[in-house]
């Protein structure tokens, strides 16, 4: 190799070069490897001595101080089932569109592409304001559940269609000409061909998007609100898990505790999530290839 | 109903969330827009670059301070966690024994998926107590790096190990071949081959540090300053939004909107240079 980096690179000794290298990639990882250990032993630690089962089942009391997450819980879960409730029908049905029913490669797909691509970019807080803007102002919606659902919902959009999308791409093209062989409607092929064949891509793409519209805050902190009373409806404000762990460090002095105690269950329950997934998707994938 | 006019009525359906969904963007720019219009048609765009300062009551736009901040702090958390993640991919590929790549590995994919709010909660508590040790007020540009930090590695990492997995095993055989080594042809072929990937996905994780809200908002001060020292509190853009949006009203609130438009637009330059960079394949 004639140039300079060439040179550089063969006038090193081939032993001090694998060590340094070695050195610099292993320090790398133990740094960051160190700082992650770090932070987990920390929300174990001290979210563990703050944990018991009265924690999940009573409300908080002197603002999280105190007392439970019993209401956060709920919220949380009424706004996330809002959020896919409405994402999950809408991205399925834009998934297929995009993988069986425009051409690859096309204009049409290419700009729907595009555009949740970009939506993908989106910073969070900016949903947040948009959301505030459009469906607690402009729609009436206020500081409500279904505020904070539907603008998780928009959050979540782009990842589930891309997911869904790739899973229904994956399906082999001869399920699709032998179902058109019969005479099948394109209809029937797809409940009963398409969406069963890719039912774990469609599960994985579900559960990853519940995951993500659960760690979120910024754009729940001006929708669904703070109030942290159980809700008695989808109108009522509620405060979700994370804003709950924000409030509970920034604006209450002794706090930490709780919040870390919080920090620990959504952690778990993340985990929880990504662990169903993989399952879930594994099931569907057995139950459909061991008949054939 | 005829077979035909099921799938008529089925594309139709189809079609009708296609829209929907990808007219979604189109809402959320429209909407920025139109809450930020009152306050750009008469005060006009160029107050909130030459203003003196942040006092949107008071009649004062100035963005620049919180513009530096955010570029400061995405700039620092960038330099630490391109090499890092670059190099924690290269340990997961090449160096690690088997055992321990795989659970590092794993480890990578559980960080990136930490919710932003602990890792400003661990920050807050845990970080800022070692800066103020170092030099008060503890809570500052730095501090809101090193969480970005953490938040960045997974992505480069991800992105280069992807990368250097897509590398063709020609390029393997064919440096075997010439007698290089491992090293040699690490540095000397598999990196320069997956340059463009990895550069995308720096600037990927950039796009996402630029917009990342609620870790930098606990972690950093939250003071209006052009930063002058590691250890200045600042306030990001994306915080003064989250800082302010709750009592706005009026100009305020509408240049909020202008600071998230401004916010926006700054991320999906960077996610279309990434997609850019990206596309071009380097090696056939």
């Amino acid at each position: 190799m004639p140039d300079a980096t060439g040179t550089a690179v063969t006038s090193t000794p081939r032993a001090l070069r694998y060590l340094v290298l070695q050195g610099v990639t292993w320090m790398a990882a133990a740094l960051v490897a160190g700082a992650f250990a770090w932070m987990l032993a920390d929300i174990i630690w001290q979210g563990a001595g703050r944990l018991d089962w009265s924690f999940v089942t009573t409300s908080p009391k002197s603002a999280g101080r105190s007392g439970g997450i019993a209401p956060i819980l709920v919220s949380t879960l009424l706004i996330l089932t809002v959020a896919i409730a409405v994402a999950a029908p809408l991205g399925l049905a834009t998934a297929v569109l995009l993988s069986e029913f425009t051409r690859h490669g096309g204009h049409a797909g290419r700009w729907i592409g595009l555009s949740l691509d970009v939506l993908a970019g989106v910073p969070s807080i900016v949903f947040g304001i948009f959301g505030n803007a459009f469906f607690s102002v402009w729609l009436g919606l206020g500081f409500s559940i279904l505020a904070g659902g539907l603008t998780l919902a928009c959050m979540a959009l782009p990842i589930l269609i891309r997911i869904a999308e790739s899973g229904l791409r994956a399906v082999p093209n001869d399920w699709r000409l032998g179902a058109a062989a019969l005479g099948m409607s394109r209809a029937t092929v797809l409940c009963q061909v398409l969406i069963p064949a890719a039912t774990p891509a469609l599960v994985a793409g579900l559960m990853l998007g519940i995951g993500r519209a659960m760690a979120e805050t910024a754009a729940l902190v001006f929708t669904s609100g703070y109030v942290d009373r159980m809700p008695s409806s989808l109108f009522d404000s509620g405060r979700a898990i994370s804003v709950h762990i924000y409030d509970l460090t920034m604006n209450v002095a002794g706090g930490d505790r709780s919040a870390y105690a919080s920090a620990l269950v959504l952690i778990a329950l993340l985990i929880i999530i990504n662990g169903a997934a993989i399952g879930l998707a594994d099931r569907a994938l057995t139950r459909r290839i061991t008949p054939i | 109903m005829s077979p035909s006019a099921r799938d008529a009525r089925l594309i139709w359906l189809l079609s009708a969330s296609a829209v929907i969904a990808s007219g979604l963007l189109l809402l959320i720019l429209l909407f920025l827009a139109k809450e930020a219009w009152p306050v750009l048609s008469h005060i006009g765009a160029a107050k909130f670059l030459l203003d003196d300062g942040w006092h949107p009551t008071e009649g004062t736009f100035g963005l620049v301070p919180m513009l530096a901040a955010s570029l400061a702090m995405s700039a620092l958390a960038i330099v630490l966690a391109a090499p890092l993640g670059v190099a924690s991919a290269l340990f997961c590929r090449f160096y690690a024994p088997p055992l321990i790549g795989r659970i590092y590995r794993w480890a990578i994919i559980l960080l990136a998926g930490i919710p932003s709010v602990v890792l400003g909660l661990w920050g807050l508590t845990v970080i800022v107590p070692l800066i103020i040790w170092l030099s008060p007020p503890g809570t500052s540009l730095l501090a809101g790096s090193l969480i970005l930090t953490l938040m960045m590695v997974p992505t480069v990492a991800l992105t280069t190990e992807a990368a250097l997995a897509a590398v063709p095993q020609s390029y393997w055989s064919g440096a075997a071949a010439l007698g290089l080594s491992r090293e040699g042809t690490i540095l000397g072929i598999a990196l320069p081959a997956t340059r463009a990937s990895i550069f995308a996905g720096i600037l990927l994780a950039t796009a996402r540090a630029l917009g990342e809200t609620m870790a930098v908002l606990m972690v950093s001060g939250n003071v209006v300053q052009v930063p002058k020292s590691l250890f200045d509190p600042v306030r990001t853009l994306t915080a003064n939004i989250a800082l302010e949006m709750a009592y706005a009203t009026g100009d305020h609130r509408a240049s909020l909107f202008v600071s998230g438009l401004v916010l926006t637009l700054l991320v999906l330059a960077l996610a279309a240079a990434a997609r850019h960079t990206g596309g071009q394949v380097v090696h056939a």
